[in-house]
């Protein structure tokens, strides 16, 4: 018996429960709608603003003016090298100071006579921006590719070994107690405990490493290198090509993008039990 | 000391020393638990009961005085204990929470799965084994605790008022289950609980303890014949009147330190 009968009006509780339900589908719509019109919106408007000549097109290229710009120089694999060798230097200096940072700050947090040792050193030298050391980064390094590669190295280090000893230091007593009472062998401390308890925290780090990597990456480039998207972006910028300063803006943000979808699928698959 | 002591207790006391004010959570405890007892330990809150049983457990070092706990088969672990606040590991599944004390003990994989399973099923968990803990009811998660508890098979088992925040259904249910595994084990246990009911449902003996200083003023042995049920309990005469007395020390103990 679904039909209820209040004040002499036939209800039925699954419609009312049904209509609902559908009311919400339709606001969840309009929220995904929403999202990906801000970006639609502003594109138009760039276009339209640039092409009607309201800004300047030679500061304002139109996006349509950029896009074939992209195909353009996509079609003779110049851009591709650019990008390529971006692409390695961020994913090996990532590597590089995202693994160190990764056991120092498990070595810091398990074990307080090391954090207390290692922490002053890492506090004075956080705030020091590793670009402000480019060049003596090139002196040490020469300006090969281990010079950039150290360099972000350098930056991603820092916020992936903050968020690991917090991560660890948070860890509730309870389970280290657990881990003890149960006879847990350092090893299996390192790797059944501190590793994945921390992990939800050191991941966000991981996130914000991934973000200062790309500034480096373009800061680098600009600076020292002849090759890369950075390389690219200051060359068409200093010889006043700014589509193809654009099309480097653009490849940047969406790597960025990108970069960020990954890691926040990776978070997904590596905290099911979150 | 008599032969048959799996545990016995010597003197001990425990001071947590801070600047300002220091407090004897322990004082001179002298207790014996033969093999395959089950005591209950009950007293007021912050009379020391937790610090008592993570002193057994190895977690903390008593500041003068000394426990024994005799070592049967060699390849057992001395003590598992069952936390108050569950202890189940979030990052580890059901499955993988109870196989902890055997993982950590590197045992032969079919060992492992063997006991586990058996255990899960013991617990009625056999179908949540591969559930991550947020997914678990608290009934559930502390299920998950005794079993991981029991599959180590150690040679005493502690725990630390495992019910106590679970309601009444669970209560009982956990408690009927916990009483078949342990009569089908044989286990020593010490199990803490601020609950006359569950003390007298649960024990051979009851140990009484004061606060500030926490010390064992009083014992009962609990003689109502096995298996037994919350209806007997309630029904017996003379728990009744060890339910009184019990509740009465209990209510001096608690009066005292307000005071
Ligand atoms: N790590 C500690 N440091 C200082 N004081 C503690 C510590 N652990 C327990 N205490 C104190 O010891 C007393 C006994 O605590 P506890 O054993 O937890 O009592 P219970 O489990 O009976 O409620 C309390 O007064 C508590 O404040
Ligand atoms: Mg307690």
């Amino acid at each position: 018996m679904n039909r209820e009968k209040i004040h002499g009006v036939d209800y039925d509780p699954f419609e009312i429960e049904q209509q609902e339900w559908k009311k919400r589908q339709v606001r969840e719509r309009l929220k995904q709608i929403l999202t990906i019109t801000s970006p639609i919106f502003i594109l138009i408007l760039w276009e339209f603003l640039s092409r009607t000549g309201l800004v300047d097109a030679r500061f304002f290229p139109a996006p349509t003016a950029i896009i074939a710009t992209f195909l353009d120089m996509g079609a003779n694999g110049e851009l591709y090298q650019h990008i390529g060798i971006s692409l390695y230097r961020i994913f090996a200096g990532f590597l590089l100071g995202v693994i160190p940072a990764i056991i120092l700050g498990l070595l810091m947090g398990l074990y307080s006579p090391i954090r207390h040792f290692f922490s002053p050193l890492v506090m004075a030298l956080m705030p020091i921006p590793t670009l402000a050391l480019l060049p003596i980064i090139l002196i040490i390094f020469g300006i090969g590719e281990v010079s950039k590669i150290v360099t972000i190295a350098g930056s991603v280090f820092f916020p992936v070994i903050i968020n690991t000893v917090a991560g660890v230091v948070n860890i509730d007593r309870i389970y280290l107690d657990v881990a003890k009472n149960y006879g847990a062998s350092t090893k299996d401390f390192f790797f059944k405990i501190a590793l994945p308890g921390s992990l939800p925290v050191m991941l966000e780090g991981i996130q914000m490493g991934q973000a200062i990597a790309l500034l480096t990456i373009v800061a680098a480039e600009m600076m020292g290198a002849n090759s890369g998207i950075g390389y690219l972006i200051w060359t068409s910028y200093s010889s006043f090509i700014l589509k193809e300063m654009y099309v480097g803006l653009v490849l940047i943000s969406f790597f960025g993008y990108l970069f960020s979808l990954l890691l926040r699928g990776l978070q997904r698959k590596l905290l099911p039990w979150k | 000391m008599s032969d048959n002591a799996k545990i016995s207790i010597d003197g001990l006391t425990k001071v947590f020393y801070k600047k300002n004010s220091s407090v004897v959570a322990l004082k001179d405890i002298n207790v014996e638990i033969q093999d395959g007892e089950f005591v209950c330990l009950i007293g007021p809150s912050g009379c020391g009961k937790t610090t008592l049983l993570r002193i057994l457990a190895g977690l903390e070092t008593p500041s003068i005085g000394e426990f024994t706990i005799a070592q049967g088969k060699e390849d057992r672990p001395i003590q598992s204990m069952v936390f108050q606040e569950q202890g189940v590991i979030p990052w580890l599944t059901v499955y993988e929470n109870v196989a902890f004390g055997l993982k950590m003990r590197h045992l032969p994989k079919d060992t492992v799965q063997e006991r586990t399973d058996y255990y899960l099923r013991k617990v009625g968990l056999d179908k949540f084994a591969n559930l991550y803990p947020k997914e678990l009811s608290g009934g559930m998660k502390q299920r998950v605790s005794i079993a991981r508890a029991f599959a180590n098979d150690p040679e005493i088992l502690l725990m630390d008022e495992p019910f106590g925040a679970l309601d009444e259904q669970n209560k009982f249910i956990l408690q009927e289950e916990l009483l078949n595994i342990w009569s089908e084990t044989k286990k020593t246990v010490l199990f803490i609980t601020h609950s006359i009911d569950e003390a007298l449902l649960l024990s051979d003996r009851i140990l009484l303890m004061s606060s500030q200083p926490g010390q064992i003023i009083d014992q009962k042995t609990i003689d109502l014949a096995r298996p037994r049920n919350m209806e007997q309990v309630r029904s017996n005469k003379e728990m009744a009147d060890d339910f009184v007395n019990i509740w009465k020390h209990l209510q001096v103990e608690v009066q005292g330190s307000r005071i």
